[in-house]
Formats: C-alpha cells, sequence, structure tokens
C-alpha cells in the first residue's frame, strides 16, 4: 500500500542554527507514529512542517500523493496553503481555543467558513464531535471556563471537524495538570481505534507505546531509531535512545 | 447664585437652540473624524506591517511627525495653508480632515498594540483548520483585538470630541465658536462658557462610563 504522508530529506534552519538535518519516513492510511525525543531535539519543527507552519528549508513532504506547500518549484502562500493545510488535523500543546467563540462555534466556524457546510448542519457536526471528545455538555460554554484537559478535548473536536486525513499532535499533554493528562490520552486512544491516521509528539512514553504502532527517536534534529513501538521503547538498539528513555523514567 | 443663574431663566429659551445646533455641528465633527481616523488608522497599519519598505518608511515618518505637530497647527495648514498651492476645502471638512489626519496615527498604534496582545497560537489554530489569512484575521484575529482596544478606543474618541474644539479657530461652527458669539452677543461669558461646558460634557460622558464599564472586566 502506498504511504499517506511521506516525508524526504526534511531540513530545516533558522539562521545558523539547523533544527532538522534530513528526515525522511512515511506513514501507511492508519497508521500511529509517535516521535520522541529530547526537546530542542527537532521533534515539534518536524510535525510543524508537515502543515507547514514551520517552512522547512529542504525536502520533500506528500500527503496523498499530494506535494505540499510547493507549486511549480515555488513555495506556496499562506493563502495557497489553506486548502493543504485544511486536509490535516492539528492539535497544539496550548490548546489555541479562539476564547471569544463558543465552544460549539470553536468547532464549527471552520466547518461553514472552509468546508462551506450551512450553519445548521455544520452546528450538528460539531455537536457531533464534541460528543466524540466527552464534551457535548460544554457546548456553549465559553473555553476560558474550561479546564486544561476540556480545552484540549475541544481542541480535538476541532481538528476532527476538519475530517483530516491526517491528524497531528504537538505535545497535547505536555501544558496539562498530571492529573488530566489522562481524560486527553484516553479521547486520543479512541481515536486511534478508530483508525485514523496519526502523527504524536509527545512525552508520555507508556502512552507512545501503547497506542503507537511506531515510535521514532529524534535527537540532534536525525531520526536515530525508528521501529515497532513496544521494540524501540522496551529493547532499544541505540544508545541514545537508551539514555533518553532512561532518564525519561526516572 | 441666583444673580449668576438668573440669566439662565431669561435668556435659557433662547440659548437652547443655539447650543443644539452647536452641539449637533460638534458630534457631526467629531463622528466624522472619529470614523476617518479608524480607516486612516487601519491604513496605517496596513502600511506598518506590509511588506514593502517604502510602506513601513512611510508609516514610521507619518506617525512620528504627526505626533510632534500640533493638532491647530495642521488645521491652519489645511485651511488657510493649503489654499495658497490651489487646494481649498470648507471649513468643516478642513476640521474632519485634521482631526481624523491627526488621530489616525494614535488609532493605528491602538490597533498595533491590539494584534501585539493576541498570541500567535491563535493564527497558528487559524491556519491549521485551513483559513486564509484573510479568514484568519477577519474572524479569529480582529474581533480579538476590537476587545482589547474598544476601551481605549472610546477614550481616544472622548479625547477627539475635546480636541474638536480647535475647529472653533477655523470658523467651524461648533461649540466653542458658537458660545465665543453668544458670549458677545449677550455679554455673559461666564454663564456662557459654563453652558459650553456642560455641553461638551453631556456628550462626552456617557462614553466615559461606557469606557469604564468595559475596561473593567478586563481589569478584574
Amino acid at each position: 500500500m502506498d504511504a499517506l504522508l511521506s516525508v524526504a530529506g526534511l531540513r530545516k534552519s533558522y539562521g545558523p542554527v539547523e533544527v532538522l538535518k534530513g528526515i525522511d519516513f512515511s506513514v501507511k492510511a492508519g497508521e500511529k507514529i509517535a516521535l520522541i525525543g529530547p526537546s530542542g531535539s527537532g521533534k515539534s519543527t518536524c510535525l510543524r512542517c508537515m502543515n507547514f507552519l514551520e517552512t522547512p528549508t529542504a525536502g520533500e513532504i506528500r500527503l496523498d500523493g499530494e506535494r505540499i506547500g510547493m507549486r511549480d518549484g515555488r513555495l506556496m502562500s499562506d493563502r495557497q496553503l489553506a486548502p493543504q493545510r485544511a486536509e490535516m488535523g492539528m492539535v497544539f500543546q496550548l490548546f489555541n481555543l479562539w476564547p471569544h467563540l463558543s465552544v460549539a462555534e470553536n468547532v464549527a466556524i471552520a466547518v461553514r467558513k472552509v468546508r462551506g457546510l450551512p450553519a445548521k448542519e455544520a452546528r450538528d457536526l460539531a455537536l457531533e464531535m464534541l460528543a466524540k471528545v466527552h464534551m457535548a455538555h460544554r457546548a456553549n460554554a465559553s473555553p476560558l471556563e474550561l479546564s486544561g484537559g476540556q480545552q484540549q478535548r475541544v481542541a480535538i473536536a476541532r481538528a476532527l471537524a476538519q475530517k483530516p486525513k491526517l491528524m497531528l499532535f504537538d505535545e497535547p499533554t505536555s501544558a496539562l495538570d498530571p492529573e488530566l493528562v489522562r481524560e486527553v490520552l484516553t479521547v486520543i486512544e479512541e481515536l486511534a481505534d478508530e483508525g485514523r491516521t496519526m502523527l504524536l509528539v509527545t512525552h508520555e512514553i507508556a502512552f507512545a507505546r501503547d497506542v503507537a504502532d511506531r515510535v521514532m527517536f529524534l535527537d540532534g534534529g536525525v531520526i536515530v531509531e525508528e521501529g515497532p513501538a513496544s521494540a524501540v521503547i522496551n529493547t532499544p538498539r541505540e544508545e541514545r535512545t537508551r539514555s533518553f528513555l532512561k532518564q525519561i523514567r526516572h | 447664585m441666583t444673580g449668576f443663574l438668573q440669566p439662565y431663566v431669561e435668556y435659557g429659551s433662547e440659548w437652547w437652540p443655539l447650543l443644539a445646533e452647536a452641539m449637533l455641528n460638534t458630534a457631526l465633527l467629531t463622528i466624522a473624524g472619529f470614523a476617518l481616523s479608524v480607516v486612516f488608522g487601519l491604513a496605517l497599519l496596513l502600511c506598518q506591517t506590509s511588506s514593502s519598505k517604502a510602506l513601513r518608511g512611510f508609516a514610521t515618518v507619518y506617525v512620528t511627525t504627526l505626533r510632534g505637530v500640533p493638532l491647530l497647527a495642521i488645521l491652519f495648514l489645511l485651511y488657510f495653508g493649503l489654499p495658497g498651492v490651489g487646494i481649498t476645502f470648507d471649513a468643516l471638512t478642513a476640521a474632519v480632515l485634521g482631526l481624523s489626519l491627526c488621530f489616525a496615527a494614535q488609532v493605528s498604534e491602538l490597533f498595533r498594540a491590539g494584534l501585539k496582545a493576541i498570541p500567535k497560537g491563535q493564527r497558528e489554530a487559524a491556519m491549521a483548520v485551513g483559513f486564509t489569512p484573510v479568514q484568519s484575521f477577519t474572524f479569529i484575529i480582529l474581533p480579538q483585538v476590537v476587545r482589547v482596544i474598544l476601551s481605549p478606543m472610546i477614550v481616544t474618541f472622548v479625547s477627539l470630541l475635546k480636541d474638536s474644539s480647535l475647529a472653533s479657530l477655523i470658523t467651524v461652527n461648533e461649540l466653542v465658536l458658537t458660545g465665543r458669539a453668544m458670549a458677545t452677543e449677550y455679554f455673559l461669558p461666564l454663564q456662557i462658557y459654563v453652558a459650553v461646558g456642560l455641553c461638551y460634557f453631556m456628550i462626552g460622558w456617557p462614553f466615559s462610563i461606557l469606557s469604564r464599564r468595559l475596561a473593567a472586566p478586563a481589569a478584574r
């Protein structure tokens, strides 16, 4: 089967600092991949390159065969990128809900304005997505009234409402109080069970092992090790992976 | 005290229509001036955030210059100066233009501060769901900016209201000029200027209250 997402030779520099030094991987439809690695390893940057929130310095990203961010050898503008970005749902570390809109409207607005559904259908879809993340009962609340875990679940519903081909999670639980992490992980697990394609940057190693099909360990801007989740996490081959996992566990 | 109030009883019915008309002119001047400053202010903001160096340079020079020149000098320049090069405005137009050119600089700075107050993640999330830059500005950024700057914006509005009195010096028949004419006619400058002051207060006070009301939730 062809890859849904393929990344080849991905590089990213900030001035003289090269954060990604040539990343290659591919994700099949329905596959869940966890990106782990020490902070500063480039894993978040890598994820943000997928939908061009960061513009790669070099390399090629294809979603369903379509080249992302480049057309006829030229970088696409944000306006041109919009439809491509809509194909990928993204969940941020800091939720980034829009505080001036209600919970339901946070989910529904893009459904109307981007996908062009009528207001009623968009609202119904929003409620359906909110139900998926167990937040339908707060549809009319303001995001400011919600706990971090609840906000993140709404953010997940917002991304789901795009009907994306691929879900991107950028450390979705890193900004949460410890007691709120579980509810968000549970929701992500449920999505994983639905057979969605997911790329997940996380510090939750146990979670990565349980949910992901494959794990990629990034360090210093390169993929140091990758393989089946349990193999990489339980019996890492590389010394760098071993020392990272050891640090994280203690 | 009775002596002070006596003229109001005596001439009130004559003064009120004059002052009411002048208030209307002041209100017109203020509202038109403010509306145009918002338009100019947004245009300036676009220049400031533009990728063109020339436009950014223009905006910087504009803001710095207009902040350094008194409004009265600008009004004189527009009304008395420009006819020298063949550009003539009637007094009201010159006043509206002068006020808005001056206040545009303030308004654009307000917008800029408001934009800065919106976290970067807000726009990123908008991009991520597939909004174009125009959509993300319209649906996500602008509504939040407006909330942030509404209260200081009203303060600016009230200060424009007060500064509109300078238009009297280029013959706009607003409150101060009307007051001056009345003071000459009735020889009662104390009572008349107090009445003029009250008129300004009647227009401005509700907005001051509104501004404080709007600012309160943010301060909590």
